[in-house]
């Protein structure tokens, strides 16, 4: 017999307020909703809820609101609510715990750690409204060798790259895990934005090729719809290596999800599982490594930059290293807080480490080595604001990549439940009766929004500190200091203490 | 500057008045018409009995309408002659007026069967026009005992109007059941006795024969007793202008889907005139407020210089009597869907891959998306009709459909 | 002249749209009070279909049958082209729900006169509240041709 799980939130009613519309019970693909005819009452059946907060928001009298029940068990510090409640669930079903979104646990936030500095006196801040603010960034190889033709003329020798308007993506969520019209707004945005927004592993459908100049199209370990002319529709190809929220594993899309469009665009079977194997079986090192990167490059005629993501892992540093001198343009590293449509519990909630550590130490290797010129850093990994942007780049970052605030903004709201793909946002589901709530015309704007007020306060920021370029901020670790951290900490982030002066 | 005479101040005629304007605001029209009033919704009588409206409100446009159109009105004033020759019409006053082109939409009058003793009946009285209703009012009052001859619509309307006013109703009609032009026998079942259980009676199957002051002596050799009568049998177009002028007329004025009669720059509409029932196939007069306005409208911007048809006639009636509401159209051939539960009643009728009619009785919500599968001809294999069968509705239409009219202006 | 569309391919077919519409012509500034306990007759209605919701409102068509039936006058087309009803001179006779394609003429709350959708221009919203809470922009007012 299965134990009983108390729910841990509940849909509290305010009844004086609810006119029995019935929207809350249209807009719960959990059922928690219904309409007692006898009573002429609506009730609510917490125990489905997801606290996704679909109908909070489309209450049109505010009645609904979504609280914590309370129901607790003997507080015990080393065996909280949530450790007692994964057991039963494992007693009771025998099985591995699936989560998505990303690491929910209690890990320090180094972004918020870090404080900022600010011109004052015997230097002068910019005003961005007056003044010009340049936040345009490109990603890719910085080193060329002067070339001369016989007539003494130089010869472009310049890699292929990326020109952003602002130094943050859109990451990776692959059509299948998040659903046409989330694909869409991403796309529609990122060309509004110009910037660029990532296929994942999840092939590119045939509606967004039009949108190829803003796209980076994924190779992952399932090689799911790379054919020529996927490869030949992005602006860049990106291999992935690893994914913040599951390092070390693969990835598992549920047969359920893949429906006729998903099966077409990652050309595989309808229906059936896709499983993207934890490795790439073709890679057992960086020189194989550099194969595939080659082989993706011959097959693009060298016109396009080549990303390797990893994820944030112990000896990142190391393996950035080696990616930085296997012929990748971009190095993307996505941290252990990053999102995911499904992962096991304990991999997203244990293994990895924060992105802020990585990229600090992964930039701090490279300048060592003398090969940061070679490739772009990218960071991704739970990026939230502009404010942690600018972190980013202070600490050596060339741009960010962002989704899970990209879905906050489409409409997500966290519940963390992607992998029932019953998502009442239309984002995280392929259900075409849940897909049609996300409009993209709504979302888009959403998106562009957004990141349109990032890129304000970039520019705030920036200007606060005197600078006028993200070039000249990245890297520039004098403009951070610490607070609550120990000399470990200080020194992988390569910042001092606040407080302490040059 | 074209100079346009119409006979007739009723729907047809302000109709018209308004196709002219579309197209010509030059012109001068003159309007011509026997009755006094300002123009007013023929239909409204019953509802002015009945407590609905008033004659203010009954005013069919406001106040200020023949002004702001630029119409001349000689209201109280017959027309009596048609010269199509030389393009006059010679009224009552003596005059005689120029066209260029001319509409008659001189409607109906209340057709009175030959029945013995009738001119013995002092209080006898008709149901047509707001002089009708206005008599009526005066008139009736609570101690009154009405016979109604005529159990159709303008008999029963009658009967709604002054119900309350009177002591009793009782409608007679030869037919052996009420509303015979519109309702099939369950659906009249189904009014009659609603109309019963509010405490109207009915003699049908039967005829009045003979008249006294007071009373008739029936068919059947029942004597009923009265105070007043009220004659609704029937109506009858008013042709003769076009008739005597020379143009083609048979029970209704002939005329094409232009409005068009056989002479020349002379137009019909409205009651007096004859439409083509796509329905039916057949040429008739359809007595019917929509169907006199849709002609209206086609004969005056024709006779502005237009060049538009009226193809869609069929007939259909809205009918409430007592808050009890039907709704009909078309014409009751070819297969039958049925539907008879929680007092509401509907049949609609399917022949050659077409809706060709309906009737319902209670729930009338949405009727017109029946209607208009009716007036279009929509083939049914390109709805799902199974769907509509159960209630009107869109979704039973084509994607393509709701796109055309969803999101597009029309 | 702005009228509202429907895109049935964002329709959720939530019915908020007919609540709006309901709350909106209430004359009431509360909601809950407005409608709470009440059986609504909007003039806006959501249809169901297999797969498929749109809602459907008066299209105010250009040469409107429903004015041209009309045995009242009550209906009319106003200059700016909104299909308007005169409550006073509605008499009920619904020759308009007889012929209006759309289905979007009906009887109003008490089943007494007719009502139908008149872009709120009768009411203190302004613009069409349907289309200002649509939670999924299906439903919007714009001027096409």
């Amino acid at each position: 017999m299965n134990t009983f799980i108390y729910p841990e939130y509940e849909v509290v009613r305010n009844q004086d307020n609810c006119i029995a519309c019935r929207v809350c019970e249209r807009q719960c693909a959990n059922r928690v909703h219904r309409y007692d005819e006898e009573n002429k009452k609506m009730i609510a059946d917490s125990t489905l809820c997801v606290n996704c907060h679909r109908c909070v928001c489309l209450c049109p009298t505010h009645a609904l609101k979504i609280v914590r029940s309370g129901d607790t068990y003997r507080e015990n510090a080393n065996w909280d609510m949530q450790t007692v409640n994964e057991v039963f669930r494992q007693a009771n079903s025998g099985g591995v715990l699936l989560s998505a979104m990303g690491n929910p646990k209690n890990f320090p936030v180094y972004w918020d750690k870090i404080l900022l500095n600010a011109s004052q006196v015997t230097n002068p801040s910019i005003d961005p409204l007056r003044e010009p603010m340049e936040t345009t960034v490109y990603l890719g190889k910085r080193k060329c060798e002067v070339v001369r033709d016989q007539n003494g003329k130089l010869v472009d020798t310049m890699s292929p790259s990326l020109k952003l308007n602002l130094p943050v993506m859109f990451s990776a969520m692959s059509y299948g895990s998040i659903s046409y019209n989330a694909h869409e707004s991403l796309a529609r945005a990122a060309k509004a934005l110009g910037t660029y927004y990532n296929t994942g592993e999840g092939g590119l459908h045939k509606d967004f090729y039009q949108y190829g100049e803003n796209t980076i199209v994924q190779v992952a370990s399932g090689r799911f719809g790379v054919f020529k002319d996927y490869l030949e529709a992005g602006a860049a190809i990106e291999i992935k290596m690893g994914q913040g929220a599951k390092p070390g594993i693969g990835g598992h899309l549920p047969g359920a999800k893949i429906t006729e469009d998903v099966s077409a665009t990652r050309m595989i079977p309808q229906g059936v599982d896709a499983i993207s194997p934890a490795p790439h079986h073709d890679i057992y090192s960086i020189e194989d490594l550099r194969q595939l990167i080659y082989s993706l490059k011959e097959a693009t005629g060298y016109q396009k930059p080549v990303i390797v993501k990893v994820a944030a892992v112990h000896n990142c540093a190391a393996i950035a290293s080696g990616i930085a001198r296997s012929g990748a343009d971009i190095i993307a590293i996505d941290g252990f807080r990053g999102g995911t449509g499904a992962a096991p519990t304990r991999i997203r909630d244990n293994v990895g480490i924060p992105i802020e550590l990585a990229l600090a130490s992964v930039d701090q290797r490279l300048r060592e080595e003398g090969i940061r010129d070679n490739v772009s850093i990218v960071v991704g990994g739970s990026i939230r604001s502009a404010a942690d942007v600018v972190k980013a780049v202070a600490l050596g970052a060339d741009a960010c990549y962002i989704a899970t605030a990209a879905v906050l903004a489409m409409g997500c709201h966290l519940c963390r439940t992607c992998n029932t793909g019953k998502c009442n946002w239309g984002i995280a589901t392929q259900d075409p009766e849940l897909v049609k709530r996300l409009n993209p015309n709504i979302a888009s704007q959403r998106l562009v929004n957004l990141l349109t007020a990032w890129n304000h306060e970039i520019q705030e920021i920036m200007g606060g500190m005197g600078i006028n370029s993200i070039e000249a901020l990245r890297g520039n670790r004098l403009m951070l200091r610490g607070v609550g951290l120990n000399e470990t900490e200080l020194k992988i982030l390569g910042i001092r203490y606040a407080g302490e002066s040059l | 500057m074209k100079r346009y005479v119409i006979i007739g101040n009723s729907t047809a005629a302000i109709h018209a008045v308004e196709g002219i304007r579309s197209l010509d605001k030059e012109g001068t029209i003159l309007l011509v018409s026997d009755e006094t009033h300002f123009t007013y919704g023929r239909p409204l009588i019953s509802y002015y009995l009945y407590g609905k409206t008033d004659e203010e409100h009954m005013k069919y446009r406001p106040s200020d309408w023949y002004e702001v159109n630029g119409v001349q009105t000689k209201l109280g004033v017959r027309a009596e002659k048609i010269d199509a020759k030389e393009k006059t019409v010679t009224l009552s006053t003596g005059e005689t007026v120029g066209y260029d082109k001319l509409l008659v939409a001189t409607g109906s009058r209340p057709f009175v069967p030959p029945m013995e003793g009738l001119d013995r009946v002092e209080q006898s009285y008709s149901f047509m026009t707001m002089d009708d209703a206005l008599r009526i009012e005066r008139d009736f009052v609570k101690t009154d005992n009405v016979l109604v001859i005529g159990a159709g619509l303008i008999g029963l309307k009658c009967v709604e109007g002054i119900l309350s006013r009177v002591n009793s109703v009782t409608a007679v009609d030869m037919a052996d059941r009420i509303l015979p032009s519109i309702l099939d026998e369950e659906g009249s079942r189904i009014v009659q006795t609603y109309l019963e259980g509010l405490g109207v009676k009915f003699c049908l199957s039967d005829s009045a024969v003979k008249f006294e002051s007071n009373s008739a002596t029936m068919k059947s050799g029942k004597t009923l007793s009265f105070d007043k009568l009220v004659l609704a049998v029937g109506v009858r177009a008013n042709i003769e202008l076009v008739k005597e002028a020379g143009g083609a007329c048979e029970r209704g004025i002939c005329c094409n889907e232009k409005q068009e009669t056989s002479l020349a720059d002379v137009y019909a509409a409205g009651d007096c005139a004859i439409s083509h029932d796509i329905t039916a196939g057949v040429d008739r007069v359809l007595a019917l407020l929509p169907n006199a306005a849709f002609q209206g409208r086609t004969a005056g911007v024709n006779m502005a210089g237009g060049d538009v048809s009226f193809d869609q006639a069929i007939p259909m009636n809205a009918m409430g009597l007592f808050g009890l509401h039907m709704m009909t159209a078309g014409v009751y051939e070819g297969e039958v869907y049925k539907e008879h539960k929680d007092g509401n009643y509907k049949k609609l009728f399917c022949q050659d891959g077409v809706l060709k009619g309906f009737i319902l009785i209670g729930d009338v919500s949405r009727a017109g998306i029946y209607t208009s599968l009716i007036r279009n001809r929509t083939p049914l294999c390109e709805v799902d009709f199974d769907l509509l069968k159960t209630r009107p509705q869109l979704a039973a239409f084509s994607k393509t459909y709701r796109r055309e009219n969803f999101t597009k202006e029309v | 002249m702005k009228r509202i569309y429907v895109e049935e391919k964002w329709c959720l077919g939530c019915h908020l749209c007919e609540y709006e519409c309901a709350f909106a012509n209430s004359g009431m500034t509360d909601m809950v009070k407005a409608l709470k306990g009440k059986t609504i007759h909007p003039k806006i209605r959501v249809e169901d279909g297999k797969n498929v919701h749109f809602a459907v409102n008066c299209r105010h068509c250009k040469d409107a049958i429903c004015v041209n039936s009309c045995i009242a006058g009550a209906l009319s087309r106003s200059e700016s082209g909104v299909v308007e009803i005169d409550r006073n001179k509605c008499v009920g006779c619904f020759t308009c729900v007889l012929v209006c394609p759309y289905g979007a003429v009906m009887p109003d709350g008490d089943g007494h006169v007719a009502q139908k959708c008149e872009l709120c221009t009768k009411n203190l919203c302004g613009e069409p509240n349907c289309v200002a809470h649509c939670p999924n922009r299906a439903i919007v007012y714009e001027e096409r041709d």
